[in-house]
């Protein structure tokens, strides 16, 4: 039931965010402090999603075999790999790592 | 084809996160917005509460009201069409609208991408879902780094200034120290905040920067 509530609340809020956009006059969003808060904040929140679900088990801190898949990850985003390399590289990395016994 | 791979991951990753398959097409076909989809399965992996697992999963889609604002100028659609229109305002639509010469071109963009993206990311979403069941245990498969990998992926070309790799390295402290002593779901919002202490750092530095001259 939880599930359902998250899954309700955040169709709802992304939705009307979304609509917010289209429907506001132009000038009431576009001032440039929130237009730099606007961009800063998913790159907070991405960068700390990614390294919670990289280095963290529930709530404890862990270093497993998804640090392996993620720094190919990275690697594979440094040479410039599309897209779908790099998510599948982390994938078959971290499988990788963890079949042999790591 | 990158819409196709990251529904199919979401698809398995929301799966692999104890949702069912209603609820996994619910999201892709309501929430649609990809990085914030990713957010709320991982929120509630990790138990945190519906709440505070909606609000970080909000936050993220918060960019889309910016696309919107941009959007709503170039397309100028009709106010009883925008109810419909907004729910295919995510970064893809805004990238391909954005970029078209005309206002024809890009209320042609729009729709085309926005359709087609609506029925890819749906349909691989129930693909992903149905093949995680097929699959079984999704960690031997190393799919648990598929949620991760996609906001590696999504926040590596936002990160070009100094300003973007101290925001984005406070967020990863932040992120990752708060863990223990917070409620799960919650560090994540605490993380947001390095946005904010980062422009407020940056904008008195320079204020003494130029009181020294």
């Amino acid at each position: 039931m939880s599930t359902w509530i998250a899954i309700g609340v955040t169709a709802l809020g992304c939705y009307v965010v979304k609509l917010l956009g289209l429907l506001v006059p132009a000038g009431v969003l576009d001032r440039p402090l929130v237009k730099r808060l606007a961009a800063l904040v998913p790159v907070a929140l991405l960068a700390a999603l990614t390294a919670q679900q990289t280095f963290a088990d529930g709530r404890m801190p862990v270093l497993d075999a998804r640090a392996a898949g993620l720094a190919s990850a990275a690697l594979a985003l440094l040479l410039r790999a599309p897209f779908l390399v790099v998510v599948a590289t982390a994938v078959v990395v971290t499988a990788g790592v963890r079949a042999l016994g790591a | 084809m990158a819409v196709g791979l990251s529904g199919f991951a979401f698809g398995v990753t929301s799966a692999g996160s104890g949702l069912t398959l209603p609820q996994t097409c619910a999201l892709s076909l309501l929430v649609f917005t990809g990085a914030s989809q990713f957010a709320l399965v991982g929120a509630l992996a990790a138990g945190g509460s519906p709440f505070t697992a909606a609000a970080g999963a909000f936050f993220l889609g918060v960019r889309n009201a910016f696309y919107g604002l941009r959007l709503s100028q170039l397309l100028a659609l009709p106010r009883f069409l925008r109810p419909f229109a907004a729910q295919w305002v995510i970064d893809e639509t805004a990238a391909v609208s954005l970029a078209q010469p005309t206002r024809r071109a890009g209320r042609i963009g729009f729709a085309v991408t926005g359709l087609t993206l609506y029925v890819l990311w749906n349909l691989t979403t129930l693909l992903g879902a149905l093949g995680a069941d097929a699959i079984g245990d999704t960690r031997a498969w190393g799919l648990d780094a598929a949620g991760p990998a996609v906001f590696l992926a999504l926040l590596a070309p936002m990160v070009r200034s100094g300003t973007e790799r101290a925001v984005a390295g406070l967020a990863v402290l932040l992120g990752l120290g708060l863990l223990p002593v917070l409620p799960a779901g919650v560090p994540v919002l605490a993380a947001a905040l390095a946005a904010p202490l980062v422009l407020w750092a940056r904008g008195r530095r320079e204020r003494t920067k130029e009181e020294g001259r």
